[in-house]
């Protein structure tokens, strides 16, 4: 990648912006090794204003705001926070609890939460003097119940946190901060774990916070997002700042650009006749609670995508467990090219050439204190590429890798690292690998690109339209409508365990499709599909 | 058959009971104060010998009982310091240094007692603390006459039993501590310090079981003798996961658990001429390992119990 893009003078931050400014950072700079994590950033926060720092993973933006929160001392650089005196005041270095007293709350992307604890007893907790006795927290209570109302914030105070959703969790971090009186607000890749509802509850929150006169923070690598909360957006690539301008007059592919540093060309889909029916469901019922279908019939054929659109808890998981040959069905009959036999558990599933994309790639997509040849042999350690006598043969494993690494672009030390050091992209390539290496007849994707960034989608995408390309069977299971539309030959809905389609997707759109997850019928007929 | 059970209406049998519970209750709540903030302390049978030796042979030199238990308490406190320096600032493995201090504690106390009577054969004794015997307490009944013949370690013991659960339900450090053992990063984002917090516990922890070690020589016993705690830690370790880390429920299982073993003994007098007595003493442990496998299902682990915690890692 090449880093011609760079702005050419920095733009005076909100010149002629009356508000006060809460925060700036100055020439921080931070190096791990041979890595340059940030390079001299300059970053100014006023009062009321959401910011957007948007990069790609690894572009330095956790780095900078883990130097802002103190996690780390920067190399070169200062924080400074307004004194509340209309002066800004230098931060020591690397000391979180300074950052907490001056104001500064974050919300990391992996809750810092103890799950033993209620929601009210994480957000007192390092706010009391040791020995405080407990009547004393009524005026603590009241001071949250009213944060959380006015603020969007609703959540049950006195559960253990352990037994709350994500959402929740989420909401519970931020009061926390808000209750330490946070002027400052940063948000790591927020809605990376929230479903399309709560990710719209959220950036209401974000409003809210702004307009009480709270600067915020919000870090992602999504466009559509940044659209969505911010006013102004600064772009970080390589750890060197590239942008810094007001959303109004940027448009979306100059941020993707400006964020790649190179133009990212999304693969398209060129019309394909579908060939033979590989995966048939019949009236199938079955899983249970949540995770159930109901009497859902589809037929998915050779070199066709089939998505299956809802919002996650409608029954993905038991259609998805069901392809892999993790669930039997209740009721219909479910067959991998006519035989039923081959769905019966997921030895037969991955014999009968299913590839597997798992929902949650670190829990079931990798064992990552297993190294990358490791990760890759698991699905076929019987095989004679990978054992031989009973016993493994570990060159031929670790060039099985060294060929994976090399056709997937797998940024990764090495075949022999372990796979939990790979970031969240690199490790859905090492499983996007396994599951392509065999040419699968059924390819199972269970949202293939969550959490990845652009690039790395772009990349998953053009994988998958290849293996289509070669006739593999696709059944891609997402929440991201765009990605669903831009891919699939035909759309299905779930919602409540039912089927509605599939359609064919070029009668659809997001609207529509927003109504068909909430469980709305298609006003006009839509054209069924073949 | 019913002498078996008569046995359990005799005051004689629970006052052995409760004088039985009562190292075991002080090992259990330091293991479990240690555990609650994320620290396995497997030194816990090391730390017993060392409090036993240390107590009894600050007396047998000429220190009042109470300043017996407070060196022994410093002994164990000393200890819980390594434990914690190993586990906490060098982030090592809590299993490997819990049984490295046992191994050290154990032996540098048989190591002391060694070098300070070369040549005894007979363990030199002790005047140990005597039964409380306050006549307002005799007035109570049932109950009243059985505490009575306890020493005053043992009501120490339950006071901090008491305490203990005050502390952790009831007090922002009480809070604390919870969370440091579910998720350090939890507590390190509040501005709290994580090592802080379980260098107090796992110190102050350690000193709860080296005084379980000191009722061991100064209460139950008048002398020291090799192999007399003869795995009473691994109990404990045993009946922190029995009271799910609650500290008024180890007071309920350290009981029962005296009470296995008072039984076992009156059983063996009572059928000890056709069985052998090796069976009688197999009882509480068996007994000990069917409640485990009923409370141990339901058991609420600590999250963070035995990870090793480094700042800036996830």
């Amino acid at each position: 990648m090449t880093g011609t893009e760079v702005e050419p003078a920095p733009r005076g931050a909100g010149r002629g912006d009356a508000r006060p400014p809460l925060l700036r950072l100055e020439g921080i700079t931070k190096r791990f090794g041979e890595l340059l994590a940030n390079d001299a950033i300059d970053l100014e926060l006023r009062a009321g204003e959401v910011l957007a720092l948007l990069g790609e993973n690894g572009a330095g933006k956790t780095t900078l705001t883990s130097i802002l929160f103190g996690h780390y001392a920067a190399d070169a650089g200062t924080v400074r926070v307004a004194d509340g005196r209309g002066g800004l005041v230098a931060l020591p270095p690397g000391r979180p609890e300074a950052a907490l007293a001056a104001g500064i709350g974050m919300v990391h992307q992996h809750f810092t939460l103890a799950h033993n604890l209620t929601g009210f007893e994480n957000i007192v907790l390092g706010t009391e003097p040791w020995w405080r006795p407990r009547p004393a927290r009524a005026g603590a209570r009241a001071r949250i119940e009213d944060l959380a109302r006015r603020m969007g914030l609703e959540v049950e105070l006195d559960r253990p946190v352990g037994t709350l959703g994500v959402g929740a969790r989420q909401r519970i971090e931020i009061l926390k901060a808000l209750y330490r009186e946070a002027r400052v607000l940063v948000l790591d890749e927020p809605t990376a774990v929230l479903t399309p509802q709560e990710a719209e509850g959220l950036f209401a929150t974000i409003r809210a916070l702004a307009a009480d006169g709270r600067g915020v923070i919000f870090i992602t690598h999504k466009l559509a997002e940044v659209e969505a909360v911010a006013e102004r957006v600064v772009v970080l690539r390589q750890g060197r700042k590239v942008a810094d301008r007001p959303l109004v007059g940027t448009s979306r592919e100059e941020l993707a650009r400006l964020m790649v540093g190179r133009e990212v060309v999304e693969p398209v889909r060129r019309p394909r006749a579908p060939g033979a029916v590989v995966l048939a469901l019949e009236a199938v019922t079955a899983g249970s609670g949540r995770d159930r279908i109901e009497a859902v019939s589809f037929a998915l054929r050779e070199g066709e995508i089939l998505g299956i659109a809802g919002v996650s808890g409608n029954g993905q998981a038991a259609l998805a467990a069901l392809a892999a040959g993790l669930l039997r069905p209740e009721r219909g009959r479910v067959a991998l090219a006519g035989s039923a036999a081959a769905l019966e558990s997921p030895r037969a599933a991955v014999r009968a050439g299913v590839g597997r994309i798992p929902e949650d790639r670190e829990r079931d997509g990798v064992v990552g204190e297993l190294d990358l040849s490791e990760n890759l042999a698991l699905e076929r350690l019987d095989a004679p590429e990978v054992s031989r006598f009973g016993l493994l043969r570990r060159r031929a494993m670790r060039e099985r890798a060294r060929r994976a690494i090399e056709a997937f672009a797998i940024r990764a030390p090495g075949p022999d690292a372990p796979v939990r050091l790979l970031s969240g992209g690199n490790m859905q390539k090492v499983v996007l690998a396994r599951a392509l290496e065999a040419a699968p007849r059924l390819l199972l994707a269970d949202q293939p690109t969550r959490g990845l960034d652009v690039a790395a989608t772009a990349f998953v995408h053009e994988r998958l339209l290849a293996a289509r390309e070669r006739g593999t069977a696709i059944l891609l299971i997402s929440e991201d409508l765009d990605e669903l539309l831009a891919l699939s030959d035909r759309i299905a809905v779930l919602h409540r365990g039912r089927l509605a389609g599939p359609f064919p997707s070029e009668q659809l759109d997001v609207p529509t499709l927003g109504l068909l997850m909430a469980g709305h019928e298609p006003e006009e007929p839509l054209g069924a599909a073949a | 058959m019913s002498e078996a059970f008569e046995i359990l209406f005799q005051a004689s049998f629970w006052v052995a009971a409760i004088r039985i519970a009562t190292p075991l209750l002080f090992g259990t709540l330091g293991a479990l104060l240690g555990e609650r903030a994320g620290v396995l302390n497997l030194g816990i049978e090391g730390i017993f010998v060392a409090g036993a030796m240390t107590g009894w042979l600050a007396v047998y030199l000429g220190a009042p009982l109470w300043w017996g238990v407070a060196a022994a308490a410093a002994a164990g406190a000393l200890m819980g310091l390594l434990h914690a320096f190993l586990t906490v600032t060098l982030a090592l493995s809590q299993h490997v240094a819990g049984l490295g201090i046992t191994l050290l504690a154990t032996a540098g106390s048989h190591f002391v007692y060694r070098v300070a009577f070369p040549t005894l054969t007979q363990p030199p004794r002790i005047e140990p603390f005597a039964p409380v015997g306050w006549a307002w307490l005799e007035g109570i009944p049932l109950l009243g006459p059985v505490l009575a013949q306890q020493t005053p370690l043992t009501f120490l013991a339950i006071a901090t039993a008491l305490f203990l659960a005050f502390l952790l339900a009831r007090t922002p450090l009480g809070l604390a501590i919870r969370a440091v053992g579910d998720d350090p990063a939890a507590v390190e984002a509040q501005g709290l310090s994580v090592a802080g917090l379980r260098y107090g516990c796992v110190v102050a922890g350690s000193a709860l079981m080296a005084v379980g070690g000191a009722f061991l020589t100064m209460s139950a016993f008048n002398a020291f003798f090799f192999g007399m705690v003869s795995g009473r830690g691994w109990i404990c370790i045993a009946l922190v996961v029995f009271a799910s880390w609650r500290p008024l429920k180890a007071l309920a299982g350290a009981l029962l658990f005296g009470a296995f073993d008072a039984w076992q003994v009156r059983l063996q007098t009572l059928a000890g001429a056709f069985l052998p007595s090796q069976l009688f003493l197999m009882v509480p442990y068996l007994l000990s390992i069917a409640a485990l496998l009923l409370a141990a299902r339901r058991a609420d682990y600590p999250r963070a119990l035995m990870k090793p915690w480094r700042r800036g890692e996830r």
